[in-house]
C-alpha cells in the first residue's frame, strides 16, 4: 500500500516547502562508504544485523562520493589521508553533511601527535560529533538522528 | 640513475597545512619507471589507481595497478594513509599507559596487542604471571582470534560477492563483543591486559557467558560451513587464485594463517609457547597449494582449534590471584592502602612515575589473527621506553600481494587482497 492511497483518502495535505523538503532529505540520507580505522568497524557494526542502520533511511552506502550526502569520518585522519579526505569532500555534491564519529575524528583523540589530524573540523566543515574510542553503535545512531533533526530545520536557502 | 627519495611523496606546503590542491601526488616519471614496466610507458598498458577511498581495500590502502586490459602485469601498494605515529608516542608514556594505544594498532584484535606488549614488558622487568591470570589470557586471546577472523571472513565473502556472511558474522561477533564488554567495560578498546597480571579478575557469569558461546558456535560454524565451503561459485572465485608458494611465503617474511595456507607449519603459540599456551592440546592447520581458498580454509579450522583451547582453559580454570604480589610494578589492592604506609607510596609512586624497568632490549611475539605479531622494546632504564617497535604481521604479509596478484584478473585483486587479511592500522601505525 503505497502513500498515495492513503492521502487519496485524506484529501489535500499542506506543507511548506522547506518542511517537506527538509523531512525528504533527511530521510534519505546516502552515507558515504568509506572507513578509516578502529571506528569504521564499529560503523560496520552499526550497518550490520544486531543495529541495523538501515531503519533510519540510511541503508543504501554508496562508494562513490558522487552519489553519497553525508560523509561519516569513521577513525583517525593522518597528514597524508587529509588531501584525499578534503577532496572526496569536495566531490560530493550539495547538500552534504558530516558526521565526525569518535575521539580521533572530533579531536585527535588519544594520538597527539605529529601523525594525527588533530580534529577531522580542520578540513572539513563538521555537523556532528559523536564521542567515543570508538562510540558505541548507540551513539553513532543517536548522532545520526541529530543530524536528522538539524536538517529538518535547515532553512532551504542554505544549499543555494 | 638512482632516486634517493620515496615514491609517492606528497609535498607538504610550506604552512603546513592541507588544502585541496596537495592531492596531486608528485611522482616523477623516473620513479614511475622503475615500479611499473616498460609497456606502460608506451601507452601499451593502462595505469589504475586503486583506493586509498575503495571499500575492498579494508580500510585505506592505495595500489597502483598495471593492467593489460584484464589482466594485472603489475601491483603497486601505497601505504601510510593511516599513520599514526604509534611507536613515537609510546616514547612519552610510561608502560602502563602505553598498553592504551596497543589497543589501536590492530583494531580486529585488541587484546592480542595487549598480549604482546604486556608480555614483552614483563620479560623486561622480570615478573611471572600468576596462572590464573595466565589461563584467562589465553581464553581471551582465542576468543579475539575468533573476532579477527570472524571479520575478515564477513568482509572476505562481502568482497567475493557473498554478502549474507557479513550479516551473520557480524551478528556472531557481537556475543564476542559482550564477553568483552563484561569483563573490561569496553566492547573493542579493552585494555584488560596489565603487567603482571590483569586489571580485575573476571566476573562470576564469566565462565557461563563463554560457555554459552561454546555451545553455540559450532552450530553457527556449520552454517558458514554450508553457505561456503562447497559452493560452486565461492571455489570459482577462490581455488587457484593468489597462489604463493612455499618458498616464496617464507621469503616474504610471512606468518600466520597466510603463511600456513601455503603449508608451512609455524606458529608462534608452538615455535615460542608464551602464556602457558603449551598447556592445551590443539593442532595448526594448514593449506597445501597457498591460493585463497587454502587461506580461507586455515581460518576456518582455526575456529574449531579456537574452541578447543578455550573448552580446556575453562576445564582447567585455576583459582588463585590474578595480578603478581610484586608491588612494584602491580599497585597493591585499595584496601591495603588505608593501613599500610608501604602500599600508599607504591600506589603513589606508581600512578605518578611509573615503573622503572632496567635497561636493555626485549623482542616477545604472540601469533595475532595475522601471524606473528612481535613487540621490540629498548629501555634505557627510566619509567618510560627509549624505542618501542611492532613488528606487525599485515605489513609483511602485504609484501606479497605484488607476487600473487601477477597475472590475475582485475576482478580477483579484492579477493587477494582479502585473503592476506590485512588491517590497515596495523600496517600503517
Ligand atoms: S576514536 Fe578510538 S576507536 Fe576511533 S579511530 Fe580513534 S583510536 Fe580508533
Amino acid at each position: 500500500m503505497g502513500l498515495e492511497q492513503k492521502l487519496g483518502n485524506m484529501g489535500v495535505v499542506t506543507t511548506s516547502l522547506e518542511q517537506a523538503v527538509g523531512w525528504a532529505r533527511s530521510n534519505a540520507i546516502w552515507p558515504m562508504l568509506f572507513g578509516l580505522a578502529c571506528c569504521a568497524i564499529e560503523m560496520m557494526s552499526t550497518q550490520a544485523s544486531n543495529y541495523d542502520m538501515s531503519r533510519f533511511g540510511m541503508e543504501l552506502m554508496r562508494a562513490s562520493p558522487r552519489q553519497s550526502d553525508l560523509m561519516i569520518v569513521a577513525g583517525r585522519v593522518s597528514r597524508k589521508m587529509a588531501p584525499v579526505l578534503r577532496n572526496l569532500y569536495d566531490q560530493m555534491p550539495d547538500p552534504k553533511w558530516v558526521i565526525a564519529m569518535g575521539d580521533c575524528a572530533s579531536c585527535g583523540g588519544v594520538f597527539n601527535n605529529y601523525a594525527v589530524v588533530q580534529g577531522v573540523d580542520e578540513i572539513v566543515p563538521v555537523d556532528v560529533y559523536v564521542a567515543g574510542c570508538p562510540p558505541r553503535p548507540e551513539a553513532l545512531i543517536d548522532g545520526i538522528l541529530k543530524l536528522q533533526d538539524k536538517i529538518k530545520k535547515e532553512p532551504l536557502t542554505k544549499w543555494q | 640513475m638512482t632516486v634517493a627519495e620515496p615514491q609517492f611523496q606528497i609535498e607538504e606546503s610550506p604552512q603546513n597545512t592541507v588544502t585541496a590542491s596537495d592531492t596531486q601526488l608528485d611522482i616523477t616519471l623516473d620513479q614511475l619507471k622503475k615500479l611499473v614496466s616498460p609497456r606502460a610507458l608506451t601507452g601499451d598498458t593502462m595505469l589504475l589507481n586503486m583506493g586509498p577511498q575503495h571499500p575492498s581495500t579494508h580500510g585505506v590502502l592505495r595500489l597502483l595497478l598495471e593492467l593489460d586490459g584484464e589482466t594485472v602485469i603489475s601491483c603497486v601498494p601505497d601505504i601510510g594513509f593511516l599513520h599514526t605515529g604509534i611507536e613515537k608516542t609510546h616514547e612519552g608514556k610510561n608502560y602502563t599507559k602505553g598498553i592504551v594505544l596497543t589497543d589501536r594498532i590492530d583494531y580486529l584484535a585488541p587484546l592480542i596487542c595487549n598480549l604482546a606488549y604486556v608480555g614483552a614488558v614483563e620479560k623486561l622487568v622480570g615478573v611471572d604471571v600468576p596462572i590464573r591470570a595466565q589461563y584467562i589470557r589465553v581464553i581471551l586471546a582465542e576468543l579475539t582470534r575468533m573476532n579477527s577472523h570472524l571479520v575478515w571472513l564477513g568482509t572476505h565473502a562481502l568482497d567475493i560477492g557473498a554478502m549474507s556472511m557479513f550479516l551473520y558474522t557480524f551478528r556472531e561477533r557481537e556475543m564476542l563483543l559482550d564477553i568483552f564488554e563484561l569483563v573490561s567495560g569496553a566492547r573493542m578498546m579493552t585494555s584488560y591486559f596489565r603487567v603482571g597480571g590483569l586489571w580485575r579478575d573476571v566476573p562470576d557469569h564469566f565462565v557461563d557467558a563463554v560457555r554459552n558461546i561454546l555451545k553455540v558456535f559450532p552450530q553457527r560454524l556449520l552454517d558458514y560451513e554450508k553457505l561456503l565451503r562447497e559452493n560452486p561459485l565461492w571455489k570459482e572465485r577462490t581455488v587457484g587464485v593468489g597462489v604463493i608458494g612455499r618458498e616464496d611465503a617464507i621469503a616474504y617474511g610471512m606468518t600466520g594463517p597466510s603463511l600456513r595456507g601455503s603449508g608451512v607449519n609455524y606458529d608462534v603459540r608452538k615455535a615460542m609457547p608464551y602464556s602457558s599456551y603449551d598447556h592445551f592440546d590443539f593442532s595448526v592447520p594448514l593449506g597445501s597449494t597457498g591460493d585463497v581458498y587454502d587461506r580461507y580454509r586455515c581460518r576456518m579450522d582455526e575456529f574449531y582449534q579456537s574452541l578447543k583451547i578455550i573448552e580446556q582453559a575453562l576445564d582447567r580454570l585455576p583459582n588463585g590471584p590474578i595480578v603478581t604480589d610484586n608491588r612494584k610494578v602491580a599497585p597493591p589492592p585499595k584496601h591495603e592502602i588505608a593501613y599500610s604506609m608501604e602500599s600508599l607510596i607504591h600506589h603513589f609512586k606508581l600512578w605518578t612515575e611509573g615503573f622503572h624497568a632496567p635497561e636493555g632490549e626485549v623482542y616477545h611475539a604472540v601469533e595475532s589473527g595475522k601471524g606473528e605479531f612481535g613487540v621490540f622494546i629498548s629501555s634505557d632504564g627510566g619509567p618510560k621506553p627509549r624505542r618501542v617497535h611492532f613488528r606487525a604481521p599485515s605489513l609483511c604479509n602485504l609484501q606479497a600481494l605484488p607476487h600473487m596478484s601477477k597475472g590475475a584478473l582485475i576482478a580477483d585483486i579484492v579477493g587477494i587482497v582479502g585473503s592476506v587479511d590485512i588491517v590497515l592500522g596495523e600496517v600503517d601505525r
